[in-house]
């Protein structure tokens, strides 16, 4: 069926944005079919005996908003801390009764490298509790949270949050090389002669800032380039890729006006106004899509600025607790947090011989397709027991690969080891809130956002098991099975 | 072991000429009898473009065969007449290979210079109707586009290029001794300036696609694409086909300009090249570099200098005129066919004739982590195998593993490679002290000291560690394999591996056998060295094998010609003059005085008087007084870091002096001097054929060029003694055997050759 509506996806070129909409409200008001469904799962649930259960109680996040706009003169710090008191205000959450704060970044503030700390500290959380940032390019919050899951599992802690932050509004842009060491050898110095050489040896050259890389340190492309490729080496056209799109924002703005994103929270900015609402969220027309030129490879490429995610700022926060700490602390979870992967390329099928890093870079975009078949796995479920799909979306060309590559059997047996495909997923279930292409992705954020909106939805369309995958560059990604709390 | 680095050092212009060769490969032509089924040229229509196919079916590459441009011409045709037809692309259908440049047999199966002439204007016909077809014609380009293959991509409207590793561009005929002659003297300069065009054909290297673009030879870039949902290069070529159909119908549609808006730098260029005098002032300059380069001994050069002048000075029609004809001259060159002859010669010691090995190695090690052992390193951690590095003092394998790093850094500084793919690569190096770890080694490379009894000592630790599957290979220049093995409890897997330095630029190996090693160990050898990209001569055992033995009688005769009062700098022009990259008594300072006198002490005591020449005892006082050649900054000459020129070292006058002999003025005219020396390296080459230590003439001119730079126009001591004349050559060495005595006597195959004028190496 999944390969089906995926024709029938492609096949319509003229694509009315309603269809989308159709799908949306269809599987809205399907929620009692979708109940009867439960009871043909694979599994019932997947609790197991002796393993703790893991719930998600909460997840919030401050509006994401273009870089540039309303956050402009914030520090990253600022929005995590507005995502925090966010989710303490929503939780009543007393500010000493968490046992560990994880966050996630991307770019870091070099003056707040342990953003975690910085931003706890300052949304008033107690001094006593400990504060790590992790890393991991785009999951970095889904590494915020696993790690947090770790915590909980492994017995040390009960109560975590989790979270990320992303501020694309200012990035450490920095001296040269050459500059920085003229200046730390200023600072060792002794005499004035000493100084006056080392100032005297400054040209030209030594003031070139150095930008933030765009390009992946190690395979040097640069993720725009990689998703034009990925999208081309699975055919994938412009059609299908600005299609894509347009229902990304379509259904984003939908579910805006219905008040589905229940996961935003409004942030006063200090010297601005309050802000409630995302302000990417353009749903446009397939003509207008059409005019575009191509990005990053130019003038052949698909991938334009209208089918990739756009420059975000946002912060989340999720607050995950033992399922017994949670009910003890009366509180309602929202879902159960289950099986979660994260992987990388297996070095036999990617790592050629020798040219390892043109290889590599084309597994970028790539993890939700090894991902998914793996967590699904490990769950023991399978595509169809899956009601609510939440992939981030990057670009729309990698997201159209990856479900390309899921629905194929040549794909799963030359590049992943399995005897036939796993199937792509059922557009009706698919991203139906919108996804990073229309609410926008601050990297370091996108995680959290990801995970409570398929707790959500489970909520709200009443379905049980939720599959959430996101690509990270480096050729990383996380998949990561949800389960509905039973209401 | 320092002794090879010059050696390598003298070769390295011809490596480096060389290395485009590797990419064309040759093919045995057959005539397919069936004219009516095309089989190497096909087309479809898409759309309205027409999408044309080249694909030889009879080769890994495609070549402008005969068959390939018949049928070229007839698709051409049915294209043309095809109203449905806006446009086409031309495309390969082999993944990595476009054309691969024109079928060399087919230049060579004729006979006069009139036949290769007729040959060059049918190809520039052909091309010129491509030019002009009023239906624009892309050329969609994946892997090598080389030689004709770049002449016919020029003449197309358009040109997009996948910015793959293989793809290259390139106009390599000069490196065959000829010159590109289906239009390229004439459209290049066109198209990417008259300086651009001469370094292009004057050097025959080969571009990548980013620098093709940058240069204004390709328009376009395609990014090659990673697995989806067919294979990456199966859906590569697909997608290259897509973009390239998009450009047709974009041009067609008026969507894509042909007339490229010119930037400010190159209107300013186009002024300055539109004036006549500072064109004149190029030709000049450009002929005065090529003579100083070639010394006026390779001709294609200056014939390419001469048609790209006509076709601008005079017009299209002289210029294709001049093209053709200068062609056809070069087709009819003793140097033409010496090159080729090396072509082909390489093609073959690019293969391995043993078969393949039992097991691949995948662990190697090596010992000494000297010039040697680190450049053996080098080469080979960046092929996938895994590569342990062991030296006995820290310092000595911080050196080692230093160089490794300065040699991947460095092709990341040209952006060969990424810092990424350097730091990838080295972590597949191991340096260590000790001998951990080698019982997982397939292959064990050993390059210590020279000297027979470290040798010993280290065959028998080493195999006391490693299974015994392992190979056992010794990089020695001169000790006889034999000797070595006879410390090893499994001779059947001791072998020679000799390779000359700096490895990484060298690309001879000389494997060399006893009648112990077994023919798997030889396979696994040869493997392990075409892995590292080498050429590769495999010889039989003895005194100095090939190359070194034939290098020791010629710098006995330098060192002679030094006593006879031959200026150092003088007896350089005249070997350089010769065709040598290399003067002899440069040579000498790069091999190492001391190393010099120790094979010519050793190789003396194994064959006797006729290795004698020039007294071992100038080269011994020399050492003795710390002239140990370029090492030790004083040698021949004197070596000052930092600066080129050098110049003769004052002292040496005094040994000379001490030494003097007088010249027979008989033998001591200019040529006389170059014969000396070039006589007795021949005679010691062809000894080694008719010793049985050599395979075949092949191998010998192979090694002697590639090893030893012995003069690449001249084609090798065989090909050279088919060429001259071995009758004259004997007839030569005689006058000198009666001053000097058997220095000079000719060896019994040479006089057969001398005898029997039919009697040829090469056929």
């Amino acid at each position: 069926m999944a390969s089906m509506l995926m024709n029938s996806l492609r096949c319509c070129p003229p694509v009315n944005p309603a269809w989308a909409v159709q799908y949306a409200t269809r599987s809205l008001s399907t929620s009692v079919q979708l109940h009867a469904q439960v009871q043909t799962k694979s599994k019932k649930t997947l609790a197991k005996p002796g393993v703790k259960n893991i719930v998600l109680v909460e997840g919030v996040r401050t509006p994401f908003l273009l870089s540039g706009t309303t956050y402009a003169d914030l520090m990253p710090h600022d929005l995590a801390r507005a995502a925090l008191q966010g989710l303490l205000h929503k939780t009543s959450l007393p500010k000493d009764a968490v046992d560990y704060i994880i966050y996630g970044t991307v770019i870091q503030e070099v003056k707040t490298s342990n953003v975690a700390r910085e931003a706890s500290l300052g949304a008033g959380f107690s001094d006593k509790i400990p504060s790590h940032t992790v890393t991991m390019a785009c999951i970095s919050s889904n590494v915020a949270m696993t790690t947090g899951v770790g915590l909980i599992t492994a017995g040390q802690c009960d109560t975590i949050v989790a979270g990320g932050v992303e501020f694309m509004s200012d990035v450490p842009i920095r001296h040269s090389r050459k500059m920085r060491k003229t200046m730390l050898a200023l600072n060792r110095a002794k005499t004035l002669g000493q100084r006056l050489s080392l100032i005297g040896s400054i040209r030209m050259a030594h003031l070139t800032p150095e930008l933030p890389a765009v390009a992946e340190f190690s395979t040097a492309e640069t993720m725009g380039h990689s998703a034009d490729r990925l999208a081309a080496a699975f055919g994938v056209t412009r059609l299908e890729q600005d299609e894509f799109a347009l229902r990304s924002h379509t259904l984003a703005k939908q579910a805006q006006d219905a008040g589905l994103l229940s996961d935003v929270i409004s942030f006063k900015v200090p010297g601005r106004d309050t802000v409630a609402k995302d302000n990417g969220i353009r749903p446009s027309s397939m003509e207008q899509l059409a005019k575009l030129k191509p990005a990053f490879i130019k003038p052949h490429g698909t991938v334009t600025a209208a089918n990739s995610s756009f420059l975000t700022d946002g912060a989340s926060a999720v607050l995950i607790m033992s399922e017994e700490k949670a009910l003890a602390m009366g509180y309602k979870p929202k879902a159960y947090l289950r099986y979660s992967v994260i992987l990388t390329p297996k070095t036999s099928c990617c790592l050629g011989d020798y040219s390892s890093s043109m290889v590599m870079s084309l597994f970028l975009l790539f993890r939700p397709a090894y991902g998914t078949p793996k967590v699904l796995a490990r769950a023991g479920l399978t595509m169809d027991d899956i009601d609510v799909f939440e992939f981030h979306e990057a670009f729309a060309g990698q997201i159209m690969a990856n479900l390309k590559a899921l629905d194929s059997d040549w794909f799963a047996q030359t590049y992943m080891g399995r005897k036939a495909k796993v199937g792509a997923p059922a557009m009706e279930k698919f991203n139906l809130w919108g996804g990073s292409l229309s609410l926008g992705h601050p990297f370091g954020a996108t995680g959290c956002r990801l995970v409570t909106t398929v707790a959500h939805r489970l909520l709200k369309e009443g379905g049980q098991y939720g599959l959430v995958a996101a690509c990270a560059a480096g050729g990383q990604g996380h998949a990561m099975v949800i389960e509905a709390y039973p209401q | 072991m320092a002794g090879v680095r010059s050696l390598g050092a003298l070769s390295r212009i011809t490596a480096k000429r060389y290395n485009v060769l590797s990419d064309i490969s040759c093919r045995t032509f057959s005539v397919a009898p069936a004219m009516s089924a095309r089989t190497h040229v096909n087309y479809e229509v898409k759309e309205d473009v027409a999408v044309i196919r080249m694909n030889d079916p009879t080769s890994k590459v495609n070549t402008l065969s005969v068959q390939m441009q018949n049928e070229m011409i007839e698709v051409f045709n049915e294209v043309l007449a095809n109203d449905a037809v806006q446009s086409a692309v031309l495309i390969s259908s082999k993944p990595g290979c476009f054309i691969a440049g024109a079928d060399i047999n087919m230049i060579q199966a004729c006979n006069t210079s009139e036949e290769v002439t007729k040959l060059s204007q049918e190809g520039q016909k052909m091309f010129a109707r491509i030019e002009k077809s009023p239906k624009p014609i892309v050329a969609a380009i994946n892997g090598p586009c080389l030689g004709g293959g770049l002449e016919f991509a020029i003449a197309c409207q358009y040109r997009v290029a996948t910015k793959s590793k293989k793809t290259v561009l390139g106009t390599p005929e000069v490196m065959l001794g000829l010159l590109p002659g289906a239009g390229g003297t004439q459209r290049l300069p066109k198209m990417v300036g008259i300086p651009g065009a001469f370094d292009m054909m004057l050097t025959g290297r080969n571009i990548r696609a980013d620098k093709a673009k940058k240069m204004g030879l390709v328009h376009q870039l395609v990014d090659p694409l990673g697995p989806g949902l067919k294979s990456p290069e199966e859906r590569t070529i697909e997608y290259l086909e897509e973009v390239a159909i998009q450009c047709a119908k974009g041009i067609v549609n008026k969507k894509i300009s042909l007339t490229k808006e010119k930037g400010m730098m190159q209107k300013v260029q186009d002024y300055v090249m539109g004036i006549e005098f500072v064109r004149q002032q190029i030709y000049k300059t450009v002929t005065a570099k090529v003579m100083k380069m070639s010394k006026g001994l390779y001709p294609a050069p200056l014939k390419i200098i001469e048609s790209v002048k006509a076709g601008l000075e005079q017009g299209p029609d002289s210029g294709y005129l001049a093209e053709a004809q200068n062609f056809g001259k070069l087709a009819m060159t003793s140097e033409s066919n010496a090159l080729i002859g090396l072509y082909h010669g390489q093609v073959a010691c690019k293969k391995n004739r043993f078969g393949v090995p039992e097991r691949p190695v995948k662990n190697l090690a090596i010992l000494g982590a000297g010039l040697m052992g680190a450049g053996i390193a080098q080469v080979t951690v960046d092929k996938g195998i895994h590569t342990v590095l062991k030296d006995t003092t820290v310092e000595g394998l911080s050196r080692g593993q230093q160089q490794v790093y300065k040699g991947l850094n460095d092709k990341t500084k040209k952006k060969t490679i990424t810092s990424f793919e350097r730091d990838f690569t080295l972590a597949s190096l191991t340096g260590q002290l000790d001998y951990s770890g080698f019982e997982k080694a397939d292959m064990v490379i050993e390059a210590v000291f020279e000297d027979l009894n470290i040798k010993h000592r280290v065959i028998k630790e080493v195999e006391a560690v490693i299974p015994p599957h392992c190979i056992f290979a010794t990089n020695t220049s001169a000790l006889p394999i034999k000797d070595i093995a006879a410390a090893s409890i499994r001779p059947e897997k001791v072998i020679g591996m000799h390779y000359f330095s700096p490895v990484d630029k060298m690309q001879l190996l000389e494997i060399i056998t006893t009648d112990k090693t077994s023919k798997d160990t030889t396979a696994s050898a040869v493997a392990v060295g075409l892995k590292q990209g080498k050429v590769i001569i495999v010889v039989g055992d003895g005194p100095g094998f090939y190359t070194t033995r034939c290098l020791a009688p010629m710098l006995a005769e330098a060192v002679r010609l030094l006593q006879e009062g031959v200026d150092p700098k003088k007896l350089d022009a005249l070997t350089t003059g010769f065709g040598f990259p290399v003067g002899a008594a440069t040579l000498a300072d790069e091999v190492g005085i001391d190393v010099a006198a120790h094979v010519a002490e050793d190789l003396g005591k194994a064959f006797g008087s006729r290795f004698g020449g020039g007294n071992v005892e100038v080269l011994k006082t020399m050492v003795e007084k710390g002239f140990k050649g370029r090492k030790s900054g004083k040698g021949c000459y004197v070596y000052t870091p930092g600066l080129k020129s050098k110049d003769v070292n004052p002292d040496i006058e005094d040994v000379l002096e001490k030494y003097k002999l007088t010249p027979n003025p008989l033998v001591s005219s200019d040529s006389d001097v170059q014969y000396r020396l070039v006589s007795r390296f021949v005679n010691e080459a062809v000894m080694c054929l008719q010793e049985g230590i050599l395979n075949g003439p092949v191998e010998g001119d192979i090694g002697a060029v590639f090893g030893l730079g012995f003069p690449p126009c001249l084609g090798g001591p065989f090909r050279f003694v088919d060429t001259f004349g071995a009758n004259k050559l004997v007839e030569k060495m005689k006058r000198y055997e009666e001053v000097y005595g058997n220095h000079f006597t000719p060896c019994q195959l040479l006089l057969d050759h001398a005898k029997d004028s039919s009697k040829r190496f090469h056929k």
